[in-house]
């Protein structure tokens, strides 16, 4: 039991509300936090702008491969087939870009060393080599024209990592201790899985042929509706964690977001079935918005780790509200 | 803490061991060392920062002044492995005396009229120091989320990082919930490039294989930093903020100092005289793989939607 302290009549800067400070400013009454001198109490992400692109080019793969997959069982071979080079592109890119991004990249292959479970890095790096050899083994025989059976085998085996592919980097992202990322952990998923579908779909469209791409064209819709739905459950079960969502460089990355989805998923709806041009250009605006998206997300949970306000004040509440035993 | 599983291995943790210790290591484990780190005679003199530099041959972490009281280090991270802070601020005399209403007042009193010394000066001003470090925790996030095994669990219950295995993929930085763990941005000669990898304190393992206690512990001169078997350090501790506050220092608490808090407890704990959001430490910390599987349930029902959503896309026909 720690005994009663007289914790909200301290301000930010630890000197009481109303206090004459050296330089002759008066302190401000009001916030209740203590922090360390302002300092972030985690380290926000060293990663640099290669790993929200790649949990775009990631998700593009992975829906990527189970739209492409159905396109070929509905027999729309054109469409199937420039979706295949579509996903074999997206995930050679993505590889790629992790490497990039390791502080040691040629250590890359120490990922492989160990499977663990706890470590959602982990599997998704098996996933994501497997994804993309799959997709390359798929993309090579359809430019071959040959091997129709082992084609087929490695297309089935992509669409089947596609849904990990497209969802993995939100589990990854929510565990850790940014807490917009952890506290939003069963909403980023949705969030991420949208997105995935909205980008295949978009990508469905801009390869065309037109009078194939129909079920991509409703993808990029329906997905892009999805990621707007999927946001706004997430903003409101969010509370005071959510608002790097809302404010700043992330908030700004967010509400351009919504609007290019919006506008494309408008322009698909109204025009995109017959007019080309309409096409092209809403998918576009709807492949802009899932890229802005993820780059929304990814510095919204930035922002959250740098201020000690969003790791403090909900494990003070926590703390005092459920008598949490990590002080005695 | 309940029990979760993830592609059925159990990845949380119910007991106050850490996985892989002292299982793991058979007749080679060791009992659990730790660190108790007791603020209330912390002195500031960074001796810990220093012997830890020194033995660890950590490289420099740059000459600024803050102006934030006499703490230039501000924070741990990759080139420092213990960071001393000072917490120096103006507050009401009353606030540490602590006890009844009456003795409250009679000490004010005194206090007002300059006859008794009450541990902080006229004017209310206060100075806290602590020197922090790695937790070292039970369930240590870090840990299960290193994707290439680098960070393990020692013989000794620590957790230390493989300097030859991490390829500084930096998941381990913001997984921390103590903002413990960063790359190392520096050039490092062996690589003629930035060296790039994370780094933490090691509770000195190389010291501890050879019999030696830490250099921080070993620098101290107050022993603020104690070192020993976690199980000793517990109630060594139990004993100390029973007597500060038996003494009046009501904010005394220990910190990390159970099974039963989020991380489910720390090897490296702490005796605080204040919250310990006051000394820039998470008021209830979590190791986040504890909610993974919640996550990835959630994550399996956003899978069957894309799939389904995608397969609905078909229905609407060819153009």
């Amino acid at each position: 039991m720690s005994a009663p302290k007289l914790r909200p009549s301290l301000a930010d800067d630890g000197k009481p509300p109303g206090t004459t400070t050296w330089d002759g400013s008066v302190t401000e009454a009001g916030t209740e936090m203590r922090s360390y001198y302002g300092r972030p109490v985690i380290k926000p992400p060293v990663w640099q702008p290669e790993i929200p692109v790649y949990f775009f080019t990631g998700g593009l793969g992975g829906a990527t491969a189970i739209l492409s997959l159905l396109a070929r069982i509905a027999g729309d071979e054109r469409q199937a087939r420039r979706l295949t080079f579509v996903e074999a592109g997206a995930e050679l890119v993505s590889p790629l870009l992790l490497i990039a991004d390791l502080g040691r990249p040629e250590r890359f292959v120490n990922m492989l060393r160990v499977f663990k479970p706890t470590s959602p890095m982990s599997v998704g790096s098996w996933v994501l080599v497997a994804s993309s050899l799959s997709s390359a083994g798929a993309a090579a025989l359809e430019l071959l024209e040959r091997a129709p059976r082992a084609k087929l085998a490695a297309e089935i085996a992509s669409a089947a990592l596609g849904p990990l592919m497209a969802t993995y980097t939100a589990v990854l992202i929510s565990n850790t201790a940014v807490p917009a990322w952890h506290e939003a952990r069963h909403h980023l998923p949705f969030l991420f899985a949208a997105g995935s579908a909205a980008s295949a779909g978009a990508a469905g469209v801009l390869v065309g042929p037109l009078d194939e791409s129909g079920p991509a064209r409703r993808l990029a819709i329906g997905g892009t509706v999805a990621t707007l739905a999927a946001e706004q459950l997430m903003s409101t079960r969010l509370g005071m964690v959510g608002e790097p969502y809302h404010a700043g460089r992330s908030g700004w990355l967010m509400r351009g977001s919504k609007l290019l989805g919006a506008a494309g998923a408008g322009l698909l709806a109204t025009a995109g079935r017959r007019r080309p041009g309409a096409a092209v250009g809403g998918a576009a605006l709807v492949a802009a918005g899932e890229l802005l998206l993820r780059l929304g997300v990814f510095h919204a949970g930035d922002r959250s780790a740098r201020d000690p306000r969003f790791t403090v004040e909900p494990q003070r509440e926590r703390a005092d509200r459920d008598g949490t035993k990590a002080t005695t | 803490m309940s029990d979760g599983e993830v592609l059925g291995l159990s990845i949380t943790h119910v007991t106050g061991e850490p996985d892989g210790h002292p299982g793991g290591y058979g007749d080679e484990a060791m009992p659990r060392m730790g660190f108790f780190t007791d603020t209330s005679i912390c002195i500031g003199c960074k001796a810990c920062e220093v012997a830890c530099k020194e033995w660890n041959q950590v490289p420099d972490d740059g000459q600024v002044f803050s102006g934030e009281s006499y703490d230039n280090t501000s924070h741990l991270g990759a080139s420092t492995w213990r960071h001393v802070a000072f917490v120096e601020q103006r507050r009401p005399l009353t606030v540490d005396g602590g006890g009844s209403l009456a003795q409250v007042a009679a000490r004010n009193q005194l206090a007002e009229a300059g006859e008794v010394p009450i541990g902080e000066s006229a004017d209310g001003m206060r100075w806290l120091m602590a020197s922090d470090v790695c937790k070292h925790c039970t369930h240590a996030a870090c840990l299960d989320v290193c994707p290439t095994g680098a960070l393990f669990r020692t013989e000794f219950g620590t957790v230390v990082v493989q300097e030859d295995v991490c390829n500084g993929c930096g998941y381990c930085v913001p997984a921390c919930p103590f903002g413990v763990l960063d790359e190392r941005e520096e050039p490092n000669p062996d690589f003629d490039a930035p060296d790039g990898r994370v780094w933490k304190c090691t509770l000195c393992y190389d010291r501890l294989k050879g019999g030696h206690e830490p250099a921080c512990s070993k620098a101290c001169p107050t022993d603020s930093i104690q070192f020993g078997e976690l199980g000793a350090l517990r109630e060594r501790a139990e004993r100390r903020v029973e007597k500060l506050r038996r003494d009046g220092w009501t904010g005394a608490q220990l910190y990390l100092a159970t099974p039963d808090d989020g991380i489910g407890g720390a090897g490296a704990f702490f005796l605080l005289l204040d919250d310990p959001e006051v000394y820039g430490l998470p008021p209830d910390p979590v190791v986040t793989t504890r909610d993974l599987p919640g996550t990835w349930r959630s994550a399996a029902f956003a899978m069957g939607a894309l799939v389904a959503g995608t397969a609905a896309a078909f229905l609407g026909g060819r153009r």
